[in-house]
Order: C-alpha cells, then structure tokens, then sequence
C-alpha cells in the first residue's frame, strides 16, 4: 500500500478507466478536453478576486465571514462548493449572483467586474422561491418575459413551455406551486433558471430538501442540461456523492468564522460517468474519503495546521489511481467482494 | 360530515333565536296587576300605567314596524322623517367616500413606508401620535376648519379608517419574503414591475386583511359621527329616535346596523380570499 505522496500525480490522473463506464461518448469527452484546455491556458471566466464578507460583531467590531477569497473557473465547466454549514457558501453565491456585495474584492464575469444581478446569471434557490400565486407557465413566463420584454404572448408561451417539457412536467404548466411535489417545484425553479438561456448558472443546495429518489433524478437531469448546453456551473452542496457526480472540480471550504478555500479537488473520475456505476470506479472512495476526511476532521483544524497558506494559490488535489488495484482494475472493477478494498488504498497527492 | 355539523349547527342557532325572542316576549308582556287610578289620570298614563305594559317593545310589535319599514323603506317626508333606506344609504354612501379616500393614501403611503427604511423610521413617530386618537375627537376640528357636516363625517371615516390599512400595506410589503424579491432581482425586473408583479400580490392578503379590519372600524364610527352632526344617516336615525322615545324604532335600527356591518364585513372577507395564495 502506497503512503505517501504519489510520486508523479498528472499522468495518474489522466488515465481513464479500461471500461465500463456510462459508455464513453465523443462528445462529453471533447467537452471534458475542451475544458481542461481552457483551464491549463488560465482563460478565466469567472473570477472572484479578493472579496470578503464583514458583518458587524457583537462588541462593535467586525466578523468576518472570510477575507481574501480567490476562485475561478473556466467556461463549461461545473464546480461543486462543500463545506460545514455557515461557512459561508451562501454569501459567495450571493455575491456572484450580484444579490449581496462583499465588502471588499470584487468579481469579474466574463472580463468585466459584475455589477448587481444579471440575466447572465440565473439562481436556483434552495426553496425554489416560487411565486405562489403564479402557475409553473407563470412562473417559467415572468422569467421569459423579463428577458425579453417585448415578446408578444404567444412566444414567450411556446417558450416558456420548452422549458417545462424540457424538465418532464409537461401536462402541470396550470398547476399552483402548492399543488406540487417538492422535486416537481425545484423542476420548476431549473425550468425558469434555464429558460434565460443564462451563461451561469448558480445553484445554493438546490437538492437538500429532495427524497433520495427525486434528488438523483434531477442530478441527472441537471448534468444532462448544463452538458447540452455548455452551462458554466456553481453548486453548493452538502452532499459528497453528488459533487462527486456532477463537479469537474470540487472546491472545499474551511469552517467559519475566517473561512478559507481550503483545496480545490480534481474529479478523475471520466465526463461521462453514470450515477448507477459511480461507486464502482476504482478512484470513487479515494475522492469521497478525502472530501469526507476534510469534512470530518482538516475543515476545523486547517488554520492551525496551514498556517501558511495562500488563498491567492490554493492547492489543488489530483488523485491518483492506486498502484496496488491498478494491475487488477479491469478484473476488480466487476467483483462486488473487491470493492471495499478500494477505499483507503491510496492518498491524494496535492501540488499547488 | 360537514354537512351534518352544519345542519346541527343552523339548528342550534334558530333554537336559540327563538328562545331570545321567547324571553323577550314574556319579559315586555302586560302584567295582570293594574294599578286602580281614575279615568281621567289613565288615560294620561297610557297603556303602560293601566295595563301594566312594559315600556319597552315585544318582538311583535318591532316585528310589525320592521315589516312596515321594509315595505316602503325609501319615503321621504322632510328632515325628520325619511326612509330606513335612504338613512342607511346616506351612512353608506360616507362610509364608501371616507373609506375610498383612505384607501388611496394608505395603500401608496404603505407602500413606500414598506419599501424605504427611511421613510418608515421618519414617519412613525407620527403614526404613533395620530393612531391612538379617537376619530371623534377630530370632529370639532374638522367642523371648524371645513364647515359642513356631511365632509366632515366624510373625513372621519376616513382618519378612522387609514391607520389599519396604512400599518398593514406597510407590514405586508415589507414582510415580502426575501427570495421573492431575489427572484425579481436575478430577473433584473425594474422597481415598479417589481411593487406591481410581486410585492403587490404577496402581500395582497395583509393588505386586504387591513382593509377589512378598517371597514368594521369605518362602520362603528360613522353611527357615532352622524348622532354628533345630526341631518340624515342611521346614527341620526338611531338618535332622533331616542328624542322620540320610540324604542322600537331604535331596535329596529340596531338590528339593521349589524345587518350591514356584517354584509361588509362579508364583501372584504370575498375580495380577501380572491388574493390569498395557498403556499
Ligand atoms: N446579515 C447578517 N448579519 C450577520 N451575520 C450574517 C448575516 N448573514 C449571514 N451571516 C453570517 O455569515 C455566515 C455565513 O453564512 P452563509 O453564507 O449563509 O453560510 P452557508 O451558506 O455556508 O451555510 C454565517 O455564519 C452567518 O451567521
Ligand atoms: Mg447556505
């Protein structure tokens, strides 16, 4: 078993499973590259530069949520943000989104600093915020007709309906938000999102309110859409399995208050990965445990562990394949009694 | 099984009219003692002294008056003797006008108090001062600045009638959940879209639950108003009555102003209902 740092990370991550996976498409593997390409030539679409978030404290001074916070990401791409709750995931969204102001920084979309909200920008918001006393046409409609203000009726009706078939709730475009299920209503919020054609797409814990069931049906839903159509994505999430899926990269949080973006977590697994094999890959558990080994344990401590680090040049963590199953991998990766042997077999390497 | 709870309850409810109306009779039946006194000074009397009559009506006889009312409810013969019909529709008519008037500085003037801080904090010290004062004690400020009765009841409807309206837009558009508002922010909806495509329809139901509020307060107050300024409406009425000392008359009044209290009463609870949203 391999302890310590992975001698040569890049190329082990490179590597792609032999098969079985989703069946590897063209297509979300081009995207994949393309990605990486953009990603390796620092084309930055968005850009949170610096910002903080201060709120006034108890005894007259200021708390801060977190200072000096820099992120980016590339056109296309989808990144997960995890971290304990009050850490400040909202805020960052928030920000991003133009519907709070950090108190200092700023961010910049696309080559310009953003300035308030934008339809560039669409929100899916954890309570869906609905409008309760708008039909799902109605609702999908205001954000249609906010868009585009001088579309007669029947347009912005025909598309705010591609948008509700698009989500599968055709035959409920009448129906009140009351009278829906919780995922039929988040179904709603994506709808509405999406039917700005936005750029980005801002998602704050769109699923944590979902059954299991609903939650991995719009998971797939919402991958299936944001690789259609080239969507850049930010989603906070609570839950590992599903940054796992859906994020390129997985951006960990530290504990606030003086939270840090703490490491920035490659996903190996391939583009075209499937929710049902997922857990199969033989990179899965290393990628979950060290999430959940952050989560537990380093989210806490990591200002006194780290004292030194950079929030201008956060560490990125590649995961490498591990040596001792990579000669079996094809033989393991179709033994279900194999599969616990997967875990904790390696360590990620972190470079920065 | 509604239904049934219903039926049993309507029920309940006629028994207990008619067990009132029972007691009432019994309670204003002559009694059999008579005090023996001369002609002369009995007939002075009346029917209460000789016949030991009470002085106040049974339910047949303001039953019979009631009857006589609605037959022709809309005469007219001089100043103090017209119609139940057209007493009650001078009283409506400066309750409507009052209450009109109040409507369209309450619901823009909460409105802004809702939506700025500012203006929320400058006015209310304000509110504060003018909201607990009774709307009667306006009465002679008002005869003396404007001079005419029939304004002047007209504006007390309406000082009684703002504040409830005017505190509930306020809250009702400032309580205006937050994601609300954000949807309309990502939207880039500009600010008077915004007041008329989501702050007005979520916070329709506190407004109207406002202005409900206010047209019980509005009806209360006008009775009050019209005894104090006196010529025509039902608290006239009710007073000129009193001066008459037909009591049965002033029954009859009573009854028919909760009559109307309650069908107002009804028509903002319908309009109230049209604008609440299920969540
Ligand atoms: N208006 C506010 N005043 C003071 N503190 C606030 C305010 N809003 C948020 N906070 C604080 O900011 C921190 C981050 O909040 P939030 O971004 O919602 O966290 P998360 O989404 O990660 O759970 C929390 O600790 C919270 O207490
Ligand atoms: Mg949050």
């Amino acid at each position: 078993m391999e302890k310590g740092p992975h001698p040569n990370p890049l190329p082990a991550i490179r590597l792609r499973p032999k098969a079985g996976f989703g069946g590897q498409k063209g297509g979300a593997r081009g995207l994949t590259a393309s990605v990486e390409a953009a990603r390796m030539s620092s084309e930055k679409f968005i850009s949170i530069e610096g910002i903080a978030k201060r709120y006034p404290g108890a005894d007259g001074g200021k708390i801060a949520v977190f200072e000096n916070l820099w992120l980016s990401m590339v056109r296309g791409e989808f990144v997960c943000v995890i971290g304990h709750s009050g850490c400040g995931k909202t805020t960052v969204l928030n920000i991003l989104a133009g519907l709070d102001e950090p108190s200092d920084g700023t961010v910049i979309v696309d080559g310009q600093a953003i300035e308030g909200t934008s339809l560039d920008r669409a929100v899916i918001f954890q309570s869906h915020a609905l409008l309760p006393w708008r039909t799902v046409l109605g609702n999908v409609a205001y954000a249609v007709t906010s868009k585009w203000r001088n579309w007669d009726r029947a347009r912005v009706k025909a598309h705010a309906q591609s948008f509700i078939d698009l989500v599968g709730l055709t035959g409920a475009e009448h129906k009140r938000p009351s009278e829906l299920s919780g995922g039929m209503k988040q179904r709603v919020g994506i709808a509405r999102a999406l039917s700005i054609t936005p750029k980005i797409m801002l998602m704050d814990e769109p699923f944590s309110a979902l059954d299991a069931l609903t939650r991995g049906t719009l998971q797939d839903e919402v991958r299936r859409i944001c690789l259609e159509t080239g969507q850049t994505a930010f989603m906070i999430t609570h839950d590992v399995d599903e940054a796992i899926y859906l994020a390129d990269r997985i951006f960990l949080m530290t504990n606030g208050p003086g939270a840090v973006l703490a490491e920035i977590v490659e996903n190996p697994l391939p583009k075209d990965r499937g929710r049902f094999d997922l857990h199969r890959h033989p990179l899965y558990y290393a990628v979950r445990n060290h999430v959940v080994d952050f989560l537990v344990s380093r989210s806490k401590s990591f200002a006194a562990e780290v004292p030194a680090h950079d929030p201008r040049n956060v560490p990125v963590v590649r995961i490498g394949r591990p040596e001792l199953v990579i000669a079996s991998v094809s033989e393991a990766m179709h033994e279900e009694s194999k599969q616990t042997s997967w875990p904790g077999q390696t360590r990620p390497s972190t470079s920065s | 099984m509604t239904t049934s709870l219903r039926f049993r309850a309507a029920i309940v409810s006629v028994a207990l009219f008619l067990a009132f109306i029972g007691i009432w009779h019994l309670a204003t039946r002559g009694t059999a003692s008579v005090a023996t006194m001369s002609p002369e000074y009995a007939k002075l009397m009346g029917a209460t002294a000789t016949e030991g009559k009470s002085a106040m009506p049974g339910p047949s006889e303001v039953g019979a008056k009631l009857w006589e009312h609605l037959k022709r409810p809309f005469y007219d013969n001089g100043p103090n003797d017209k119609g139940l019909g057209i007493q009650l529709g001078y009283s409506i008519a400066r309750v409507g006008l009052g209450y009109l008037l109040a409507v369209m500085v309450a619901i823009p003037l909460g409105f802004l108090i809702g939506m700025s801080p500012l203006i929320s904090k400058a006015l209310d010290p304000f509110i504060q001062v003018l909201k607990p004062i009774s709307p009667l004690a306006w009465m002679p400020l008002a005869l003396y600045t404007i001079k005419d009765s029939g304004i002047s009841a007209i504006f007390v409807i309406f000082i009684c009638s703002v504040w409830p309206m005017l505190l509930n837009t306020a809250f009702g558009v400032a309580s205006v959940r937050k994601e609300w508002i954000n949807v309309a922010r990502t939207l880039e909806v500009g600010t008077l879209r915004r007041a008329f495509t989501v702050i007005l329809p979520a916070a329709a139901p506190t407004i109207l639950t406002g202005m409900r509020i206010s047209i019980g307060i509005a009806w209360l107050v006008i009775v009050a108003a019209e005894m104090l300024v006196g010529g025509t409406g039902i608290g006239y009425f009710v007073w000129n009555e009193w001066n008459n000392l037909s009591i049965t008359n002033v029954i009859i009044a009573i009854l028919l102003i909760g009559i109307v209290g309650m069908l107002l009463d009804q028509v903002l609870a319908r309009f109230t209902r049209m604008v609440t949203f299920p969540e």
